[in-house]
């Protein structure tokens, strides 16, 4: 077993409505994995049946080498979760939350739980009802990081978090992964994906669209260029892969396909560069790129 | 009047929300008295038909307590209007109290307040609103039980008359939650204590109208008795309408106030904080659905003692009353066995019910925890979704059997107390403890629907309860055939104290019992979670 996750064709339905078509999701050992898409792209609906609470329609899902759906119970007792949307029982504390969750799961550390609480300063003595959404949120943090858990699923976890809190939880992270946990971490705070994420995949419409590691994606997008030059740039629209945004005689701001960057230099180093700043593809150009005909329709 | 602006727009929402669960009280509560009419006037033809039947019930002070006093018996429409007309006012305050609190309390516990107060929208917008769809409501069942009684030929008066008597009850038990929901911080804390008050109205009402030359009065200080008091097909007065209205407006001006006063979720008890820690207990799964469960029961075995006391302190009168009635005596003798045990059984009977209850809210507590998302986290660790529903399902069948038990013991003391004996607490608790089988089954019945069919499961339980009840209590008016009436578990369940016990029924039940149970198990194993 070398795959933490390895999802193979998922489809599951809601009456009509495909929330998942054949996706296919690989996530390693070890590694932390991103999975990005927008709201109602099926997230949720994979983690759900990774966790073995939905049934597949069809395809194939391992998760930790076992299937999730028949082996439920001895599966989550290595994986911790994370939901989007904390529930949390209304008359019971987040100490007792926690507890509770920890011990179902069979067991937290206890000072490591104290040690949790203390960072993501929870007040563990108030009622479930009278948290805020982050919170709620902190709660369920503290309860699956206190796990020894190998596989952490975490659902976006820092919605409702402050930057504070947002540091906090990128450190935790950064430590489970030097301890050789795999995380999948679904998010659309795209910062967090980029500054913690090895692998990221791309949903949409219930596929995964794009899946690869940072570099990987970038390749398959834009750089974008500013340049300023001795000589006034002429001729730059004609190299295949250049999409021009504004030439003005001596400098030029344009976006090149990454794979042509080297034809791009060489046409342009004769002309004496001055200046040149060259800036990689965000992972909000990557995500627009792929949802861009959405936000234009 | 601008605290009241938006409070239009409110309503519609309001009656967009509801625009099922409000035609299906009315027209069932209708249907409910339609259907009486209709049978009496069929199995009951003449005037002599219903004077018989009138003399073998009405002084029956079993049948006084649950129904009311007996009057104008000699009509359709008084024996309509005594037969069901006490379960259409309950059915009707139900209703009212949690339309109440849905719109006021229940919103504000989730927040969805929240997005409406931020818009140009009162202080008071939210509470006229749910006012004017309990409003609504209520004049739309005195509309339809009022055509329906006039359809059956009965005297317009007396039909409208009983018409305003069941939406006056409703109405002012609106108010009374208006009232509740400006204490309570959780809409179901709410509901409760509403419902409480009803339960109390009830208590009240029964025993004032059983033992009226004593202490008659108490049917005077219940809303319930004020509604009784309108007297449909006896009479028809329409002064203690004015007293059903006056208090209804006087509580929905005291609930005002206090929204006036307070804060934005506010209650009358302010959170305090808890352990840090989860006890050893609280972290086994049986401890956690234990401890989830224990206000609710807490509420139930409340009312259930109260209500089995009540009942235990009638005893008494029953035997006095059927000692005076020569009547009543030869009927009952006739029949062979003690009348005071005969009554009894049948109050055995309701506590069940009662428990019933709580078992069926404790079941379903899994579904409200599904839907509202705690049970995911839970069922992400290792705890199997057997283990889970095993534990709601135990400490719901459980505590239907100390539910019966905490009911009958109150039977046994109050009847003890009042000149029985010490061995009739035994006797009488026992009676009520024999009746658990019977509510097993309709728990198990609710995990079958949580299982298989877990988005309907919660109308469709309650349906079935509210099932039992008519079938038990309307179902011999009906003229239901017999199979309708056996498909009740309580049915099957032997009449203690007054029949002889018999551990074969029990035994078949519990094992109906324990096959659906795993049904749902295997159903709830077998589907998605969500």
């Amino acid at each position: 077993m070398t795959d933490a996750i390895h999802t193979a064709g998922l489809a599951k339905s809601f009456g009509s409505t495909k929330a998942l078509d054949g996706l296919d999701l690989t996530v390693a050992l070890g590694e932390v994995h991103g999975f990005l898409g927008p709201n109602g792209a099926g997230k949720s609906t994979t983690i759900r049946v990774l966790l073995g609470l939905l049934r597949a329609d069809a395809g194939q899902v391992e998760v930790l080498g076992g299937d999730p759906w028949r082996d439920a119970v001895a599966l989550h007792r290595r994986l911790a979760y994370v939901p989007g949307d904390v529930a949390l029982w209304p008359n019971l504390t987040g100490g007792e939350a926690i507890d509770i969750l920890g011990a179902l799961r069979g067991g937290l550390d206890r000072s490591r739980r104290d040690a949790l609480i203390e960072r993501f300063e929870l007040d563990p003595t108030k009622k479930g009802r009278t948290y805020s959404k982050g919170n709620r949120q902190k709660v369920a943090l503290v309860a699956a990081l206190a796990s020894d858990a190998e596989l952490f699923v975490l659902d976006e976890p820092t919605s409702g978090l402050d930057p504070l809190m947002e540091a906090v939880f990128r450190k935790c992270m950064e430590d489970e992964r030097d301890r050789g946990r795999t995380i999948l971490l679904s998010s659309h705070i795209l910062a967090e994906v980029e500054a913690l994420c090895d692998r990221l995949s791309i949903v949409r419409a219930g596929a995964v669209v794009e899946s690869g590691t940072m570099a990987d994606l970038r390749h398959l997008t834009r750089t974008s260029i500013d340049v300023s030059t001795s000589r006034p740039v002429a001729g730059l629209d004609q190299i295949a892969g250049v999409h021009v945004v504004d030439v003005d005689d001596e400098r030029a701001q344009f976006d090149v396909d990454t794979a042509q960057l080297d034809e791009v230099m060489r046409f342009l180093a004769p002309l004496g560069i001055r200046s040149l700043v060259s800036r990689p593809p965000t992972l909000e150009e990557l995500f627009l790129r792929h949802y861009g005909d959405e936000i234009a329709a | 009047m601008t605290d009241l602006t938006g409070t239009g727009t409110l309503f519609r929402l309001a009656a967009r929300r509801d625009r099922v669960a409000i035609p299906v009280w009315v027209l069932s509560i209708a249907a409910m008295v339609a259907l009486t009419a209709s049978s009496l006037k069929r199995l009951y033809p003449t005037r002599a038909d219903l004077v018989h039947l009138a003399a073998t019930v009405a002084d029956n002070p079993a049948v006084v307590a649950i129904r009311g006093q007996a009057r104008g018996l000699d009509t359709i429409g008084g024996t309509t209007a005594w037969q069901v007309g006490w379960f259409a006012m309950l059915a009707a305050a139900l209703m009212s109290l949690l339309l109440v609190v849905r719109h006021t309390r229940g919103d504000e516990e989730t927040a969805r307040m929240e997005l409406l107060l931020a818009q140009p929208v009162g202080r008071y917008a939210a509470l006229a609103a749910a006012m004017a769809i309990v409003v609504v409501a209520n004049v739309a069942i005195a509309v339809a039980v009022a055509a329906a009684m006039t359809a059956y030929g009965a005297p317009v008066g007396g039909s409208v008359a009983l018409g305003t008597s069941i939406a006056g009850a409703g109405l002012v038990f609106g108010a009374v939650a208006a009232v509740t929901a400006q204490f309570a911080t959780t809409g179901r804390a709410a509901s409760g204590l509403a419902g409480a008050a009803l339960g109390i109205a009830y208590v009240m009402r029964a025993v004032g109208d059983v033992k009226h030359d004593s202490v008659g009065w108490l049917t005077w200080v219940s809303p319930l008795g004020w509604a009784e008091e309108m007297r449909p097909f006896a009479g028809d007065r329409w002064w203690p309408l004015a007293i059903l209205l006056v208090v209804a407006s006087v509580l929905v001006l005291g609930a005002v106030r206090r929204q006036g006063a307070r804060d934005y979720q506010a209650g009358l008890i302010a959170p305090r904080p808890g352990p840090p820690r989860a006890s050893r207990l609280l972290t086994t799964p049986l401890g956690l659905a234990v401890r989830v469960e224990r206000g609710t029961f807490a509420g139930w075995a409340a009312g259930g003692f109260a209500i089995g006391f009540a009942y235990g302190s009638i005893g008494n009168s029953v035997k006095d009353i059927i000692d005076t009635s020569s009547q009543l005596q030869e009927v009952f003798i006739r029949g062979g066995g003690d009348v005071v045990d005969a009554f009894f059984s049948t109050t055995s009977m309701v506590l069940a019910l009662i428990a019933t209850g709580f078992a069926v809210q404790a079941v379903l507590r899994m579904r409200a925890d599904e839907a509202g998302g705690l049970a995911e986290p839970i069922l992400a660790t290792a705890l199997s979704r057997t283990r889970w529903a095993a534990s709601h399902v135990a400490v719901g069948l459980a505590g239907a059997v100390a539910l019966t038990a905490i009911a009958g013991l109150g039977t046994g003391l109050a009847y003890a107390l009042q000149g029985g004996e010490a061995i009739d607490i035994g006797r009488l608790t026992w009676a009520a403890v024999v009746q658990t089988p019977a509510v097993w089954v309709v728990g198990a019945l609710t995990l079958v629907l949580f299982g298989l069919i877990p988005r309907i499961s919660v109308p469709i339980a309650w349906s079935v309860l509210g099932g039992c009840v008519v079938v038990s209590f309307v179902g011999p008016l009906l003229g239901l055939p017999d199979w309708v009436s056996q498909l009740s578990p309580y049915d099957h369940i032997p009449k203690l104290p007054a029949a002889p016990f018999s551990a074969w029924p029990l035994l078949a039940l519990t094992g109906i019992a324990a096959v659906l149970t795993a049904v749902g198990l295997a159903g709830l194993r077998r589907r998605d979670i969500g």
